[in-house]
């Protein structure tokens, strides 16, 4: 007797990935998710965990919008919010001229549909007066906020396992193939045949692609965290600034996590370290803006892998080579906002064969001429 | 080739063993410590000035305590030694000190870790109250402080260090309630074949034993189901012994049920770890000599595995002797082998001790879901099964993404080892399956100012 034929392989457990195996079983397909750890360990799980629509690149808006309504339900859809907080997010301006670049993001922003308020001097300063004397001004997106990342894609495997995906953790891919009539994915003894496969390898996602001809100049993003111990609750938003060199925020718990620069990573060894030096740096930028951290301790610094592309928006879309094929990869540090929607947006293209936000930004073909991505471990 | 550059972390009695040797090879360690003077936590030194004589302080081990300490004069202007500094990360071929003048780093081209132990804590109803100590805890306050940690002290514990610190209470003239000894005393005489591999060390183990019993103190054996309780701190301790219920008037207790090997750096650098059952822990793989698994560095004492501070001093010699082997320098090949033969004879004496005082897994079966078992992020024993089941977090890591087990100030130096045994037990898996948490940098909280001031 052969192994089953699944409808749908998906390769990489993040939070794209488990909601996407979610919303196919909910279609009624059959789904075998194929992580080479565990769920949500890799950038879903080690990024700094904004939920934010604020400063986003435009053609990303209308995918982030969706999403946004998927975090608010997130309680029905996975059984637990997450930690998700609506607390607002604001980007930070600390001179003339990024006061100027948050009033232009802020006009532009009104035609998408995202609804910014600027305000600079003292305004700032009544509103926040957590902040700095070194903050010209602020732009707030009221109903951005946070979330615990440890928790989301977890949840979602969950409820896709509930629901009735395979999800097969610490199962490595070494290959996969199309034989004309469905896809061989080669995972020891966790491989698995199916007649669809969706690439949510984050930064091995290049390496999916480059199976099937598909060359992408993916790079690894390794984002420096910082978490302070618990402090009593003052930051009640989320933080970013303009040139994104800082960002920070505050759990319910007290601590302040804050991040900035990058860490060190070795992908072909799959290693990644936080770097002190780095760290550092963000602790005087962090100091900038949030004189209050002064006395407080670090208890614990990380990083981890994500896939960053040249133009730092993700690939999204069907295979150009590959009939079956769907990718979402390399979101460039910004992905973790997008997960839910990813989820509904890959069943679409993998059941219907299309959907209706608009992915064609962010096709593969804008790469056609780039060399495979390499091999990692 | 230029002057390799040696780092030691610790200056316990392994540390300080390999500076001595190092030093005698001609070269310069580096030895970094958190303490303000060599001898690490079993010969912590007072204050300067405090002034108490290494036989009160020390008891039966003065003598070798004073050894130790006499290494740092003998070394001066031989070894770089950096006091007050604590070595909070490790990355390629470096470490990122954090000391009196402010953050630096060091570069090495081999390392040695001495990292020591600390006491090994489990969860138990009021564990938490003011008043509680581990009794490494009430030992230092007594030997570096000069201060009891209450008037009335009881003591709870899995180890030799239980009849040791009431011991050393009672000398100091503190009322002892009682010994409360979570192991039957039937392992005792299990243990005791081997034990009787060292009969002078046995025999001081015995005496501190005869001690408690001429003055009166109640002991108990096979203690189970301790809970302390009070109003605000520690009034009394409930426990059940031979079945019966009991109770205790106290206004401190000192409690601890083992050790724990100080792994953190040894992961850091990225040595190898196994899981080693004795000491139910996952410690860096090691060769006899102390060779990690990463070249040039290497581990000894009781921060590779729990030993005692006797194998610790042996340990560090042995492992600065594979260093000076390793980088090609002269070292006496007979020591190196007597070295390894004496570790090798404590080793049955070690085995003895830990038949006399196995693990009391009562302590895990028993711990009710409602009791704290991370205090620094106030995780109760429920939540972790919670995670361990119906979230299916396999092991330590994946539960402390969960649930924040192991993630607040201590890091999980505190509770990882007590979350693993919940873990595990709740899964029904061995106790190896549970992993270890990973350590992050810092080991040891960091302030935020002192790293710009450089």
């Amino acid at each position: 007797m052969s192994a089953p034929v699944f409808d749908v392989a998906i390769i990489g457990g993040g939070t794209a990935g488990c909601a996407a195996a979610l919303a196919l079983r909910q279609r009624g397909m059959s789904v075998v998710l194929l992580e080479k750890g565990a769920c949500g360990a890799m950038a879903s799980g080690t990024n700094f965990g904004g939920v934010r629509r604020q400063g986003r690149d435009f053609r990303e808006m209308p995918l982030a919008t969706r999403s946004r309504a998927l975090w608010d339900r997130l309680p029905a859809v996975v059984g637990e919010d997450c930690e998700f907080r609506a607390t607002g997010h604001i980007k930070l301006a600390r001179d003339e001229a990024e006061m100027a670049e948050l009033e232009r993001y802020a006009r532009e922003a009104r035609d998408h549909g995202l609804e910014l308020s600027v305000v600079g001097g003292n305004a700032v300063r009544a509103l926040y007066p957590w902040l700095g004397p070194k903050v010209a001004g602020a732009s707030l997106c009221a109903d951005d906020g946070q979330a615990n990342p440890r928790l989301v894609a977890p949840a979602y495997a969950r409820a896709a396992r509930a629901a009735g995906a395979e999800i097969r953790e610490f199962a490595k891919v070494e290959s996969a193939r199309w034989t004309g009539s469905l896809f061989e994915v080669d995972a020891g003894p966790a491989s698995a045949r199916a007649r669809r496969l969706v690439n949510v390898a984050g930064l091995w996602g290049g390496e999916v692609a480059g199976w099937f001809g598909e060359g992408v100049p993916i790079r690894p993003l390794c984002p420096n965290m910082v978490v302070t111990e618990p402090l009593p609750y003052f930051i009640d938003r989320s933080i970013g600034v303009c040139g994104g060199n800082v960002y920070a925020r505050q759990v319910e718990r007290g601590n302040v996590i804050f991040g900035g620069g990058r860490g060190w990573g070795d992908a072909q060894a799959g290693l990644s370290r936080p770097r002190a030096d780095v760290a550092r740096d963000a602790m005087a930028r962090a100091l900038e803006i949030l004189p209050q951290l002064r006395d407080a301790r670090i208890i614990r610094t990380w990083t981890g892998f994500d896939g960053e592309m040249p133009d730092e928006i993700p690939v999204i879309g069907p295979s150009l080579s590959t009939p079956g094929l769907v990718h979402a990869f390399g979101f460039s540090g910004h992905g973790f906002q997008l997960g839910p929607a990813m989820g509904e947006i890959l069943a679409e293209l993998v059941a219907d064969g299309r959907t209706p936000s608009p992915v064609e930004p962010f096709s593969i073909g804008r790469f056609a001429s780039a060399p495979p991505a390499p091999r990692l471990t | 080739m230029a002057e390799p550059r040696v780092v030691v972390v610790g200056a316990g009695p392994a540390g300080m063993r390999a500076c001595a040797a190092l030093a005698e090879a001609g070269l310069r360690p580096v030895l970094v410590d958190e303490a303000a003077r060599p001898g690490g936590r079993i010969y912590q030194q007072p204050p300067d000035g405090a002034g108490r004589p290494a036989r009160e302080l020390y008891g039966l081990e003065a003598a070798k305590a004073t050894r130790i300490h006499a290494l740092a004069p003998a070394l001066a202007g031989r070894i770089d030694h950096r006091a007050e500094t604590l070595a909070w990360n490790c990355f390629a071929d470096a470490l990122d000190l954090l000391g009196p003048g402010g953050p630096s780093r060091v570069e090495f081209d081999a390392l040695v870790l001495a990292t020591g132990a600390t006491d090994l804590a489990l969860p138990f109803p009021g564990w938490t109250l003011p008043g509680v100590y581990a009794l490494g805890g009430a030992q230092i306050a007594l030997k570096a402080q000069g201060c009891a940690i209450g008037r009335r002290v009881a003591f709870l514990g899995a180890g030799p260090l239980l009849p040791l610190v009431a011991c050393q209470y009672l000398e100091a003239g503190v009322a002892v309630a009682a010994v409360l000894d979570a192991t039957p005393f039937l392992a005792k005489l299990r243990g005791l074949p081997r034990m009787l591999s060292a009969p002078a060390t046995l025999a001081k183990g015995m005496l501190y034993v005869a001690r408690l019993r001429r003055a009166g103190v109640p002991m108990f054996f096979d203690v189970r189901r301790p809970r302390v309780e009070g109003r605000g701190r520690v009034e009394r301790l409930r426990f059940e012994a031979g079945g019966v219920e009991r109770e205790v008037a106290c206004d401190a207790l000192g409690a601890s049920f083992g050790l724990r090997s100080e792994t953190q750096l040894a992961d850091l650098a990225g040595c190898r770890f196994e899981f080693d059952p004795r000491t139910r822990q996952h410690v860096p793989a090691r060769d006899a000599a102390g060779r990690s698994s990463r070249r040039h560095v290497y581990v000894a004492g009781d921060g590779a595995g729990i030993g005692g501070a006797d194998a610790a001093e042996l340990a560090g010699e042995r492992a600065a002797l594979a260093l000076l082997e390793d980088l090609g320098l002269s070292f006496d090949a007979n020591r190196a082998a007597w070295l390894e033969g004496s570790l090798a004879r404590l080793d049955v004496f070690r085995r003895g001790l830990e038949a006399a005082y196995p693990f009391p897994e009562h302590m895990v079966r028993d711990l009710d879901d409602a009791t704290m078992l991370c205090r620094c992020e106030g995780i109760a024993a429920g939540a972790l099964r919670e995670a361990a089941i119906a979230k299916d977090a396999g092991e330590v890591n994946r539960a402390k993404a969960f649930t924040r087990v192991g993630m607040g100030r201590c890091q999980g130096r505190m509770c990882g080892r007590a979350a693993a045994e919940v873990l595990a037990m709740a899964r029904g898996e061995a106790l190896g399956q549970a992993g270890r948490l990973r350590a992050q940098p810092p080991v040891k909280p960091i302030p935020m100012l002192p790293g710009l001031l450089s």
